[in-house]
């Protein structure tokens, strides 16, 4: 009887292994099968075994994009976070402020992210964009497309524009969610403003932000769509992240092998640092108790 | 002490506090009671300088304090939520008053320790206060207001989200925790049967008036109005319209009985008569006692005892009677009512005069 139930459970959950199926499971074998296997067009393979793996490791060209990921992944997390921390703090938590600024933070949010860069692109250029014009007229010398600082700057600040805002309101919803009970309490106990935030509203906000610091790192480090329309990787290779020199591998070179090589190692490095971040965050927050 | 003048809060269009005035002595337990929006909260904001009053003033031990912040009042508060710092262990949140404060170190110790065997936490000390229980997590609060050793210690319903079982033992306690610190307490609380045990002062609560205050059982006994009357009541107060006319009492629904002896000097006019749900019996207990023609509405059995809904006229009552009562729904039932009980109201509402005045 059990044994029948059982059986019609799984009825239920095919749908979803469908959908995996064809949506992550497949692909991403299909990557593993190139990874091994060398090719010369013509639908011809050759068994390669791990040389692929090998070549990417032993490569410059994938560690010193590797290192551009971590520092830029890096540099987004120590602006985004106590950013989006600060600006939520300072929302409105009610009346009419509430709706007009949630509007405003979610707006970037919204914008595709090719746009994103075109806006960017085109706003920053010194011959006819706003920035790059005033800044020039300013005296200061900014070219994105040739001083490679220029361009950092330039990605992080739009990096900051479009996705500070997704830190604001995880981090609002976890503040709006703390009972005014607790500011009242540490009003009358005569808490400073420092303290209501580190005893109360950082603890409180502990598992919101946690998932903002995921969603942020996982992100950054997967950036592709806004400094490929903006720099092109560029000036020289010094905006080219794992996802650009992935792509110029696999579509402008066609090294199919080496290319999923890559991205199978860069899949792991996600997966693996922000299971690392995970399980040192969430470790954290038992020990103090949340 | 703490006086309360005249005290008014208005917020837009909405009055919170409506003219308080209260005054609160030093060593006694003051109880607000009201059903729930009557202002409890609102005032217990003012007394804690949360809030500022629209109007009044409010002066503790002969110091106007009215628009001093918390933080420079001697006051510690315990709220309906368990409110304890989620990162901080159970003995650090206990200490965090007096660290604020600057105590020495032996200082905080033995207050903490003192404090956590009163709330019987000592086990717990070490543990964060999310990992307790509900009771605990509220006990740790209570530990925390009790160290603060503050000359007004206010508690906002602490025991409305305690199962049933806590609520009775935490409630046996705090009286005796009370005495024993020799300051101002304000439990804020919806339930009569709350304010009848923790006894020292009631003040009762409606819509942002302060419509009596004094010893609690004198205000039960001796409600000053109808309001009063029914906020101190629970199961609530069953009321019935009267006329009186040439000493005689006629009850809305027919029934008429000679004036009782103390309210024969009453004028003659229309009136509301009130009484408590145990004044109402099954068996005649005293000659005088009315019998009274109702019809069973609805039964409750809490085991020891039943709630009989009972129809009259156009009343309904509740009859609360000892031990497991069977009646049908739809059925007769004679009760009885002893008329030296009633509490008779004037128009007004405004007691014209309550049993305990005729020494019951």
């Amino acid at each position: 009887m059990e044994r029948t139930l059982n059986n019609k459970a799984w009825f239920l959950v095919l749908p979803v292994l469908v959908l995996v199926a064809f949506s992550a499971i497949i692909p991403l074998m299909t990557v593993v099968n190139y990874s091994v296997q060398d090719t010369f067009g013509n639908n011809q393979f050759f068994w390669a075994g791990l040389d692929w793996f090998e070549d990417v490791l032993g490569s410059d060209r994938f560690w010193n994009a590797l290192g551009r990921n971590l520092i830029f992944s890096a540099i987004i997390l120590a602006i985004e976070v106590p950013l989006g921390i600060y600006i939520a703090l300072n929302m409105p938590k009610k009346g009419w402020g509430v709706p007009v600024c949630l509007v405003l933070m979610a707006l970037p949010l919204l914008i595709p992210w090719n746009v994103v860069g075109t806006i960017w692109q085109v706003f920053g250029r010194v011959d006819i964009g706003l920035l790059g014009r005033t800044l020039t007229a300013l005296g200061i010398d900014y070219n994105y497309v040739q001083d490679p600082l220029d361009a950092w700057v330039t990605i992080i600040v739009m990096d900051v524009w479009h996705w500070t805002s997704l830190v604001v309101l995880l981090c609002y919803a976890g503040l709006v969610s703390i009972p005014d009970a607790y500011y009242q309490a540490a009003k009358i106990d005569g808490a400073s403003r420092w303290s209501v935030f580190r005893f109360i509203q950082l603890p409180k906000m502990g598992r919101v932000l946690l998932i903002a610091v995921l969603l942020r790192f996982m992100d950054s480090f997967m950036i592709y769509t806004e400094p490929f329309v903006v720099t092109g990787g560029g000036p020289g290779n010094e905006t080219t992240f794992l996802s650009i020199d992935l792509v110029k591998m696999a579509i402008g070179q066609f090294d199919v092998g080496p290319a999923a090589a890559m991205s199978l190692v860069y899949f792991l490095i996600v997966l693996s640092l922000s299971w690392v971040f995970y399980t040192v965050m969430t470790n954290q927050g038992q020990e103090t108790g949340k | 002490m703490l006086e309360l003048k005249n005290i008014t809060r208005i917020v837009g269009a909405e009055t919170h506090i409506d003219n308080v005035s209260l005054r609160l002595e030093r060593g006694t337990l003051n109880v607000l009671l009201g059903p729930t929006l009557s202002g409890k909260t609102s005032l217990m904001r003012l007394m804690a300088g949360l809030d500022k009053p629209t109007s009044g003033s409010i002066t503790f031990d002969g110091t106007d304090v009215t628009g001093v912040p918390p933080q420079k009042r001697d006051v510690a508060m315990v709220f309906q939520q368990f409110i304890n710092y989620p990162t901080m262990t159970v003995y650090e949140n206990i200490a965090s008053p007096m660290r604020v404060a600057g105590a020495s170190r032996q200082a905080i110790d033995a207050a903490v320790q003192r404090a956590a065997a009163l709330m019987k936490l000592t086990p717990y000390l070490e543990r964060m206060p999310l990992n307790l229980s509900g009771g605990q997590q509220q006990r740790c609060a209570l530990a925390r207001a009790i160290v603060k050793n503050a000359g007004l210690v206010l508690l906002d319903e602490p025991l409305a989200n305690l199962d049933y079982k806590l609520r009775e033992e935490l409630r046996a306690e705090l009286p005796r925790i009370f005495a024993e610190a020799g300051t101002i307490f304000v439990y804020a609380t919806t339930e009569p049967s709350e304010a009848l045990l923790l006894a020292g002062n009631t003040a009762t609560l409606s819509q942002g008036r302060v419509t009596q205050f004094g010893p609690t059982i004198e205000v039960f006994r001796r409600p000053d109005d109808l309001i009063t009357a029914q906020t101190f009541s629970d199961p609530p107060l069953n009321t019935i319209a009267m006329h009186k006319a040439a000493g005689q009492f006629r009850l809305e629904g027919g029934v008429a009985f000679p004036a009782p002896a103390a309210l024969g000097e009453v004028p003659d006019g229309h009136y509301t008569i009130g009484f408590q749900p145990h004044h109402l019996g099954l068996a005649r207990t005293s000659p005088e006692a009315l019998a009274l023609q109702t019809r069973v509405t609805a039964m409750e059995i809490t085991g020891s005892e039943s709630f009989v809904h009972l129809g009259f006229a156009d009343a309904s009552w509740v009859m609360l009677t000892p031990g497991v009562q069977e009646f049908a729904v739809g059925q007769q039932l004679e009760v009885f009512l002893d008329p030296r009980l009633l509490l008779v109201f004037d128009s007004h509402g405004r007691a014209v005069t309550a049993p305990g005045r005729l020494a019951a």
